[in-house]
């Protein structure tokens, strides 16, 4: 899964590197609000520990071995921001110094195994392993299909990665420029293996530590603070009530009720024209004044066609078929949009422990 | 039998090869980059920007021949170096096209275009179309791998991990990524200790699961050392006292030699960009 130099365009490398800059950053800061002091030799020991986890040859069924990347074991017991800068500095050192994975291509594969690695490490760990006690076997097999699982999505994005540059760089004659196999053929080719080998080591590995250390150090998956001495800080959203969120609160409540303010504006957006557009002249005649008296095509284009076909919104044009009064509809549809909204950050910071009660164990 | 009796030999006796030549790799860069050569006398600043664009026009080239200048440019500054070719085959060239042909092989069959060649006996079609992108694939890949490997064999690695400042690149990083390098080689010391010490307890083949269980007891020892690790040298560096704040001494100096490289380097990078537009 380390992807070379050469198997992705630079635009691709550069937009990868751009994603991944600010959640370094961000991951960054948190890791130095939590550790304080601590940050340097910390990230440095764990990133050598990471390093050498990539190194181990994992006995697999069926008589083979493989590679892990050590980012489940390394969620699990440091949290997902740490994890990710351990894995990224030691997938850096990789590649800069053995020539495991390109230069041009850190972004990527830091984006793909470190960040979304984590990330999915994380949540999955989360919703498994839940409330039970430090010791339970059920946070082993918890920490053991987060690495799993963990390490499929992150093959899965280089894989879309891959598949994606045949469909956009391509020379004069069609050869593709990089990576050349399309995602029909990139996809199943990278999932097989990491669905079956890679996978199993990663989750061997991941499971296997975590079995490990409720064996011989519980305490280092009791306390994800047991890390570092200095108190924790809580961080903002720890300590939000009614109280602090109010504002914010009213500010959204104002926001919904000046939606229908977008009854007042005239034509249409920009590019959101739907297949009937292009049969009403009216409509035409606002899509070449909007494009620079450039005129539409005749029909429809065949993949708008036929992929507008695909979904039907509930609230089409933000008013529900009830709703006799478009303000009265916009207002509904920003409700219920906000509503969604919040519901699956709700969802997310429940699966991914965020309550109060249990702030303090993995 | 055969096949049961290499796999319980290979588990730990291969994860012992895989830290050895980690080691010998470390050793052998040093090696090379204490020796007088062209690139070992340049300012490790210059040469990452010198080096760096050379690497990004060799994936931007839309054009086979220019990727292949390249490549011969970086075999050219690697004979200046006193970079054995002999390394460069054994330790990226045959690795690089091993690997990237095995991965660009099918290409040959599965990108659509112009027939040049059917295999008699499946009948499947090689387009030229295909044959081009594995080229353009497996060109790139040891272009950029060679120069980016010249870089670091060149380089001794405190140097370079200092010159990435260059890059702007936080000083913090920069201390956190020369102590990585310096305690791998400890854990890698350790990881060798410990399966060593489990090789010398052996005395018949473990099964499937047993091996599995050791692998993984070992990763979780070095995890728990990994973590002690870390609390005594965060002592350590605050019975000295390190508050938090890293400093780096930059003792480079740049001369005629570095400008010359840079001036030389950037032309063909430009020289390059042009022509494989």
């Amino acid at each position: 899964m380390h992807i070379p130099d050469g198997y992705l365009s630079p635009s691709t490398c550069a937009v990868l590197y751009g994603t991944a800059i600010p959640i370094w950053y961000m991951a960054f800061a948190r890791v130095k609000r939590l550790l304080n002091t601590r940050l340097v030799p910390l990230l440095a020991v764990v990133s050598a520990f990471c390093f050498v986890i990539m190194m181990f040859n994992v006995p697999l069924p069926g008589g083979t071995t493989g590679h892990a990347v050590g980012v489940g074991a390394a969620t699990v017991v440091l949290g997902p921001w740490a994890s990710m800068l351990s894995v990224s500095i030691a997938l850096l050192i990789q590649a800069v110094f053995f020539g495991d994975g390109g230069i041009t291509t850190l972004g990527a594969n830091c984006f793909n195994m470190a960040i979304v690695g984590s990330i999915v490490a994380q949540v999955v760990y989360r919703a498994i392993a839940r409330r039970t006690a430090v010791t339970s076997p059920r946070r082993a097999l918890a920490a053991g299909l987060a690495g799993y699982a963990a390490i499929n999505v992150a093959a899965l994005f280089a894989a879309c990665e891959l598949g994606i540059q045949p469909l956009l760089f391509k020379d004069a004659s069609g050869t593709p420029l990089y990576a050349p196999y399309a995602l029909h053929i990139a996809i199943p080719a990278m999932m097989l293996g990491h669905l079956t080998f890679a996978g199993l080591a990663e989750l061997f590995v991941s499971g296997g530590v975590v079995a490990y250390l409720q064996r011989a150090n519980p305490v280092l998956l009791g306390q994800k603070s047991s890390v570092a001495t200095e108190p924790t800080v809580r961080p903002p959203a720890a300590s939000s009530g009614w109280r602090t969120t109010r504002p914010l609160w009213i500010r959204l409540a104002l926001l919904m009720l000046l939606t229908p303010l977008g009854i007042l504006a005239a034509g249409t957006a920009w590019g959101e024209w739907g297949t009937r557009d292009f049969a009403d002249p009216q409509m035409r005649q606002q899509i070449t004044a909007a494009s620079g008296d450039i005129a539409p095509p005749a029909r429809e284009p065949q993949g708008l066609a036929r992929l507008s076909a695909l979904w039907s919104a509930p609230f089409p044009q933000y008013a529900p078929p009830f709703v006799r009064r478009p303000a009265f509809g916009y207002v509904m549809s920003a409700v219920f949009g906000s509503g969604l909204i919040l519901g699956c950050f709700l969802l997310i910071a429940w699966m991914a422990g965020e309550r109060p009660d249990s702030r303090t164990s993995p | 039998m055969t096949s049961e009796r290499k796999n319980s030999r290979g588990v730990v006796e291969r994860s012992l090869a895989s830290f050895v030549a980690a080691l010998e790799h470390a050793f052998h860069a040093r090696e090379l980059a204490e020796q007088r050569g062209l690139l070992q006398s340049v300012d490790p600043r210059i040469k990452i920007v010198a080096i760096l664009p050379l690497i990004v026009i060799a994936a931007l080239a839309r054009r086979l021949w220019v990727i292949a200048v390249l490549f011969l440019v970086a075999i050219v500054i690697a004979m200046l170096s006193q970079v054995p070719l002999a390394t460069l085959t054994k330790r990226v060239w045959l690795g690089v096209f091993a690997f990237t042909g095995f991965i660009s092989l099918p290409a040959l069959f599965l990108v659509p275009g112009q027939t040049i060649y059917t295999l008699p006996l499946p009948g499947w079609t090689v387009s030229t179309q295909g044959l081009r992108a594995a080229t353009y694939l497996i060109m790139r890949a040891e272009t950029a791998a060679t120069f980016s490997v010249l870089l670091v064999l060149c380089t001794p690695w405190s140097s370079l991990l200092k010159a990435l400042r260059v890059l702007r690149l936080p000083v913090v990083l920069v201390v956190i990524l020369g102590m990585t390098y310096r305690y791998i080689f400890l854990l890698l010391r350790n990881a060798q200790d410990m399966f060593t010490s489990r090789k010398s307890r052996m005395v018949g083949r473990l099964d499937g699961p047993e091996q599995r269980r050791a692998a993984t007891a070992c990763a979780g020892v070095l995890m728990s050392k990994t973590l002690q690790l870390s609390g005594d040298v965060y002592m350590a560096m605050r019975s000295r006292g390190f508050q938090g704040e890293v400093y780096l001494l930059d003792e480079f100096r740049t001369g005629w030699l570095d400008w010359i490289v840079l001036t030389a380097c950037m032309t063909i990078a430009a020289l390059a960009f042009w022509f494989g537009r």
